[in-house]
């Protein structure tokens, strides 16, 4: 048992191991999910309350199927309007949640922190299924995942991660994750997006695409939104698709068989040329979504067994 | 009445020493020549040292005395060795007329134990479009004009501003900033920043503001005082600008001195302050800055918000943090430390402040005006923020060890508390 922790706020804080219990376990649950009944009752009778404070449909569809798969009430709260505009705020709407008594929250908020506050003001596990430029861990695990099963291990790998690294919080999840795994990581995008002092992680930056790319094994594209490209950010939609798009010239630089991963939902042509995504040999983003359901399949089953066996241990 | 202070450790920040002596308090003043008393204390091994002046408090009276009232922060200022505050004018209904302060100005003197003076706003609303009546004001008694964290970015409004106000010799004090580079910022761009993925600005955005109010300052002869300084690129502006001559000097608060960014940790709310926790590099050369002189006022930027404020998302949090009964202790512990010596920490807290406002405080000479306190310097303690005087608690030393404990504060003569 490596995986203790009582919430999965952000894969900062996990050991090694702790990472490769939740990836091994998560590797059955993605057989599970080719057999015609993917259903097992682990989690049945617990009550699991998706509270999402920013729009999602992906992922929470994601958590949502990972809780039912697992036999959890599944009970979806959309957040952006409601409560936060009658001035309730966050503790306070986490408390009243707290009083219905769920066993597992899982949240998404647009505050870097958030999910962490929250967490120190319930009883039962918190998932952080992304806070503000902060973490989105369960992406990184299922991102490791997706590396794993394709390139056979998850170790001594050249990974490329492009785009708006500055406001990404997928780039810090994985960027932690593929560093503990010992992989080296490279950065690439314009300075503009990057944030400061980056190189001190222990990454290699690079502005120049091409350069960037050669040799990798990952391609790691991330999603850029649209307003950043109004000329505050970067000039243009078309200078960026230029510079930093991929497409498969700049690609033709990885290595012959690098993969492609984009978190979704992917802007075709702007970071990623529609004909790549499409491209079954090089582009892994559907089998992304599918151990996306898988990895928070297994998270919640560890977060549900460290909980119990906390109440064993205090009942003897 | 008069009480003999005997054997005490006299700290002497306009002599630049600490001598062993004795001290009488006559009729509300001090006498050094005259030991005769009705009564004695005896100080071996204490201190006895000018009452501190702390330059830009926020009592947050009018609109949000729930936070804080004269009454609370007067209590809390005896306590903490404060003899005088100055007030901010950055109150919810900002004190930018006549009449609002003469709001503040009888609170103060009907509710507060301490002496209080007030700053009042150098623009309407603290807005940087329309100039506040700077004459009516300074005849009102406004000892300084500010329009404290909102940065004038008009440059015309704020040369205008300075000007007229150099017509009254009024103080301007300014907290500076470049307002594009910093807005929205909740923290110091750096790996920390990073880290926690929290938005940030560059420490030059405080550089820019510096030279920007410099250079208005060389255009208007205002006498100007730039608080807040806590960036190791504006105390190198800031040494080279105070070689010209221009009537300026500069602050910056206990808690730039005492913590860096890594002390937010997991988003600790009470941290947040404005400007941003700096980092470690950005802290030690304040406080080489506050020993060699050329930052002269260190205040405690006491700013009360209740939990409501502070018990949310980093980002959504408000920001400051209180510090009048901690400012002493926390000064201490850059004694403790070797950083300051006790002289250097009195010309910070007491004597440069009571000059810069042109106070007849801040030293122990004869016949003065007898605001004093009497402290130990070694005495240990755990903070329990509970045990504050102030009605919120928001204190980034909460379960802090401090060391250093004020025995009595009298303030015109008179004590206003002794533990």
């Amino acid at each position: 048992m490596s995986f203790t922790q009582k919430h999965l706020l952000g894969i900062e804080g996990l050991a090694q191991s702790a990472i490769l219990e939740i990836l091994d376990k998560a590797e059955k649950y993605a057989e599970l999910n080719l057999k015609t009944n993917k259903r097992v009752d682990i989690l049945a009778g617990l009550t699991q309350i998706n509270m999402f404070f920013e729009n999602s449909t992906r992922t929470q569809a994601s958590f949502e199927l990972a809780g039912k798969r697992l036999g959890a009430d599944v009970m979806n709260m959309q957040l952006q309007g409601s409560s936060i505009k009658k001035g309730e705020t966050l503790v306070d709407t986490a408390l009243t949640l707290n009083a219905m008594r769920p066993d597992l929250l899982v949240v998404r908020h647009p505050n870097s922190g958030a999910v962490n506050l929250l967490s120190q003001k319930v009883n039962c596990s918190v998932v952080n299924a992304g806070d503000g430029q902060h973490e989105h861990p369960t992406q990184a695990l299922l991102d490791a995942l997706t590396i794993r099963r394709t390139k056979g291990r998850l170790h001594r790998l050249n990974i490329a991660i492009c785009g708006d690294i500055a406001h990404s919080r997928v780039a810090r999840s994985n960027m932690f994750l593929l560093g503990k795994m010992e992989n080296r990581i490279r950065l690439i995008g314009p300075p503009t997006l990057m944030p400061s002092q980056i190189s001190e992680f222990g990454v290699e930056v690079y502005h120049d695409m091409i350069e960037g790319l050669k040799d990798v094994d990952v391609v790691m594209m991330l999603r850029i939104q649209r307003e950043r490209m109004d000329g505050g950010f970067i000039p243009s939609e078309r200078e960026y698709f230029q510079r930093y798009g991929l497409d498969f010239k700049k690609l033709s630089h990885a290595k012959e068989d690098a993969i492609v991963m984009h978190p979704g939902p992917m802007n075709r042509g702007v970071e990623i040329d529609g004909d790549i995504a499409d491209d079954v040999t090089r582009s892994v983003i559907q089998e992304q979504v599918e151990m996306g359901v898988a990895v928070r399949m297994a998270i919640m089953e560890l977060l549900s067994r460290n909980q119990s066996s906390k109440h064993k241990k205090l009942l003897t | 009445m008069s009480l003999l202070l005997k054997n005490a450790l006299l700290v002497e920040p306009d002599l630049n020493k600490v001598e062993e002596g004795n001290i009488v308090i006559r009729n509300g003043l001090i006498d050094r020549k005259d030991f005769r008393a009705d009564n004695e204390i005896d100080c071996k091994g204490k201190f006895v040292a000018p009452g501190i002046v702390d330059l830009g408090v926020k009592v947050s009276e009018p609109g949000e005395s729930h936070k804080e009232s004269f009454e609370s922060a007067g209590k809390a200022a005896a306590a903490g060795g404060v003899t005088t505050i100055i007030t901010r004018p950055d109150t919810k209904a900002a004190i930018d007329t006549p009449e609002a302060y003469d709001f503040v100005k009888k609170k103060g003197n009907d509710d507060c134990i301490v002496n209080v003076f007030h700053i009042a706003a150098l623009t309407k609303e603290r807005k940087g479009r329309e100039i506040c009546e700077i004459g009516m004001l300074s005849d009102a008694g406004a000892i300084a004009f500010s329009d404290c964290d909102n940065v004038i970015e008009d440059n015309k409004i704020f040369s205008r501003a300075l000007k007229y106000a150099s017509t009254f010799n009024a103080l301007i004090i300014g907290h500076p900033q470049e307002k594009s580079l910093s807005q929205g910022a909740v923290s110091t761009s750096g790996k920390f920043a990073t880290l926690r993925g929290l938005p940030s600005a560059s420490p030059i955005a405080e550089r820019i503001g510096l030279e920007r109010d410099l250079a208005l300052v060389e255009m208007t002869n205002a006498r100007y005082h730039f608080d807040q300084i806590t960036t190791i690129s504006s105390i190198e502006v800031l040494k080279r600008a105070k070689k010209s001559g221009l009537d300026i000097s500069a602050g910056t608060s206990i808690h730039h001195l005492s913590f860096n960014e890594l002390d937010i940790a997991d988003y600790k709310t009470f941290f947040k302050i404005k400007p941003p926790l700096r980092s470690e590099n950005d802290r030690l050369a304040t406080i080489e800055a506050v020993r060699d002189g050329t930052i002269d006022i260190v205040s405690s930027m006491h700013t009360p918000q209740d939990e409501e404020s502070k018990r949310l998302p980093f980002e959504d949090a408000a920001s400051g943090a209180i510090g009048l009964e901690t400012i002493l202790p926390a000064m201490l512990r850059l004694y403790h430390s070797s950083h300051l010596k006790m002289e250097q920490i009195f010309n910070a807290i007491s004597l440069k402040p009571a000059k810069r406002l042109g106070l007849a405080c801040g030293s122990l000479k004869h016949k003065q005006i007898a605001d004093l306190i009497v402290f130990d310097a070694d005495k240990p303690f755990i903070l329990n923020r509970e045990l504050l005087h102030s009605k919120v608690k928001n204190t980034p030393f909460d379960g802090h060890k401090l060391q250093g404990q004020v025995l009595r504060t009298f303030v015109k003569g008179k004590e206003v508390f002794s533990l």
